[in-house]
């Protein structure tokens, strides 16, 4: 008794506050973009504002929507590398297919609608067969996935004929994809207050500079797949066989989860997200452009490290990866408003990206720590 | 003594030119804590896995609660109750104790009568009851098995098994890894799953582990069941002699 009264003793006196410790190492990218949004509002002119806030969430659409089905993907021990040219893939095929459909006579809405479907669809094709290769062939996804990242990018291009975007999209279709690429369900105009679904047209210039977007379609798009794939990661049983592959295969295997099809399907989210982003980024850019998310696929990858997902599987979330997006888009706006060289968004993003995974450590160093007490 | 759970009779496994396991019979009795012992190489591991279905013997039978399980799939064998506990474990350790004993088994529940979502606190209070029958104290359930001890992860495996109306409980080296304290918890847990009326075949290499626990030793030697001991007959000396063969070559072998 005498001995364990002295342990007990011990543990009441810890050397640092182990909770405060945890809620730091648990939440510190909250804290870290809090902390970067203050920053950026109390020394860049323009910065706090509606209108920007509109424009860092819409900016950060592209990285945050690849970063969801990577999450999945890293939650499983795995990286998927090919996502960068699957959002050019999807974003060419997208814009072909409107492209042709118009021009030979169909409503543009029904064009529209087409050309969607079939970049979803044709960003399926590169997560079905990572899936497999990694799943079935056991090819480490880091080469399954790289030797798809060569295969996309060939693809895409050969859609363009080796052009950097999809030519000849009408201006009908191009008025119509901004509408909804740069729409916002809800406006904030000057002297006008609210407006919904569409800016007015008869605005004076100086209004038009004012104008605030509060609801932009491509978030709300985003919006909705967070949500989506956030429930299903954390609350269905497809989300818990997710952590439990993650954790370990074989337990996975022996409790009878399937896992090859679990994986294969995972690759196919991961394509799917990576789909919606090269939609989304046709519809904002209104150009089918194969290198759409070439920079943002590496920057997905530091989104979904940033929010604490851990590079060895079994752990992290979708909240993590949105934070981590929000911290990079607002760097690369915040920079810019402080008319800092844009180039040091990467090696700010690198620095956070190596405190990131410091964190993680820090974080399973304590958790050992606390289970030898 | 009652009918045996289990019988193997006659079961033989090669592996090319190897024989594995020789035209052995091997039974278990409900209730008791059968050791199954031998040096490295002797075919316990083999025998294990003919039983559990990993392997398909080439010859002899292995009859379970009445019926023949000798070339049914692992998970069908499982599915009647034999449950094998691998010294991996086979635990998500990055999930608590609930998501684990429900692993591949979650339970779910409708939220707002629609969606699907898994049912963790109904699963953490199942886990918890079978902990508690099993006299198994973890301090949160909440937590990660990662930040368990070996002892109390081994805890969960076995709960796990007894959750799902394990019939036959095998262990593989289950004390190998573990601290003195944690050893004895193992092995207390041993007795409340015979206390239970469920067998136990435990494979080991620590005699005091086997002579704590087991009402019967079998001894492989090269493939071959060379002993079969009943608890009250058994010394250590007498396994050791049975493990290293000098039993049968008479009493000028060499003992190591």
């Amino acid at each position: 008794m005498a001995v364990s009264a002295a342990s007990d003793k011990a543990k009441r006196q810890p050397i640092v506050n182990a909770r405060f410790v945890e809620f730091l190492t648990k939440s510190w990218s909250y804290l870290f973009l809090l902390g970067l949004v203050v920053f950026f509002s109390l020394t860049g002119t323009g910065f706090f504002s509606v209108r920007n806030f509109s424009s860092i969430l819409t900016t950060s659409t592209l990285i945050m929507l690849m970063s969801i089905g990577q999450t999945y993907v890293v939650i499983t021990a795995g990286i998927d590398l090919s996502i960068g040219w699957t959002v050019g893939l999807s974003s060419v095929t997208t814009a072909r297919v409107m492209r042709d459909l118009a021009a030979g006579g169909a409503d543009v809405e029904y064009a529209m609608l087409a050309g969607v479907f079939a970049g979803l669809l044709v960003a399926l094709a590169p997560g079905l067969v990572n899936g497999l290769l990694v799943a079935r062939v056991k090819v480490p996804p880091f080469i399954a996935t790289l030797g798809m990242f060569g295969i996309v990018r060939g693809a895409a291009f050969l859609l363009t004929d080796g052009q950097q975007v999809v030519r000849g999209l009408s201006a009908e279709l191009r008025e119509a994809l901004r509408g909804i690429g740069n729409g916002s369900l809800l406006y904030h105009i000057p002297d006008h207050g609210l407006v919904w679904f569409r800016q007015p047209p008869d605005l004076e210039p100086t209004q038009i500079r004012q104008v605030s977007q509060l609801l932009p379609y491509p978030v709300l798009i985003t919006a909705l797949v967070v949500i989506v794939f956030a429930f299903i990661l954390a609350r269905t049983k497809f989300g818990r066989h997710t952590y439990v592959i993650g954790g370990s295969e074989e337990a996975a295997r022996r409790s009878g989860i399937n896992v090859d099809l679990h994986l294969i399907i995972i690759y196919v989210i991961c394509g799917f997200t990576a789909g919606i982003a090269g939609v989304l980024h046709l519809f904002r850019f209104t150009a089918g452009a194969p290198q759409a998310g070439e920079a943002a696929l590496l920057s997905s990858v530091a989104a979904v490290v940033i929010g604490g997902t851990n590079l060895f599987g079994g752990e992290g979330d979708i909240m993590g990866a949105v934070v981590g997006s929000l911290i990079i888009a607002v760097l690369q706006t915040g920079l810019v408003i402080l008319n800092i060289d844009s180039i040091w968004q990467f090696i700010v993003v690198g620095v956070v990206i190596i405190i990131a995974v410091l964190v993680n450590q820090l974080q399973s160093a304590l958790e050992r720590l606390q289970s030898n007490v | 003594m009652s009918e045996a759970i289990l019988t193997a009779s006659g079961v033989s496994k090669h592996f090319g030119g190897l024989t594995a396991v020789d035209n052995v019979d091997f039974e278990v009795y409900p209730g008791e804590v059968v050791a199954l012992l031998g040096d490295n190489g002797a075919g316990k591991s083999t025998l294990i896995k003919c039983i559990s279905g990993v392997y398909r013997p080439e010859s002899g039978r292995v009859m379970f609660d009445g019926s023949d399980i000798t070339h049914q799939p692992p998970a069908d064998i499982r599915s009647r109750g034999i449950e094998t506990i691998y010294q991996d474990l086979a635990l998500a350790e990055n999930l608590d104790v609930g998501a684990n004993v429900f692993l591949g088994k979650e339970v779910t529940r409708r939220l707002f009568g629609l969606l699907p979502v898994t049912d963790d606190s109904y699963m953490r209070q199942e886990a918890s009851g079978v902990l508690d029958e099993l006299d198994i104290h973890i301090p949160s359930l909440t937590q990660k098995l990662v930040n368990l001890s070996g002892g109390q992860r081994q805890a969960v495996a076995i709960a796990r098994a007894m959750y799902w109306n394990a019939q036959l409980v095998i262990m593989d080296e289950p004390t190998a890894a573990l601290g003195v304290p944690e050893q004895r918890k193992v092995l207390a847990l041993i007795r409340s799953l015979r206390e239970g009326n469920i067998p136990v075949i435990l494979i080991s290499h620590t005699m005091h582990d086997v002579m704590a626990v087991a009402d019967r030793m079998v001894i492989m030697r090269r493939g071959r069941v060379v002993a079969n001991i009943a608890r009250a007959e058994a010394s250590e000396e007498i396994i050791v002699r049975h493990i290293v063969g000098s039993a049968e070559n008479g009493e000028n072998a060499v003992m190591i």
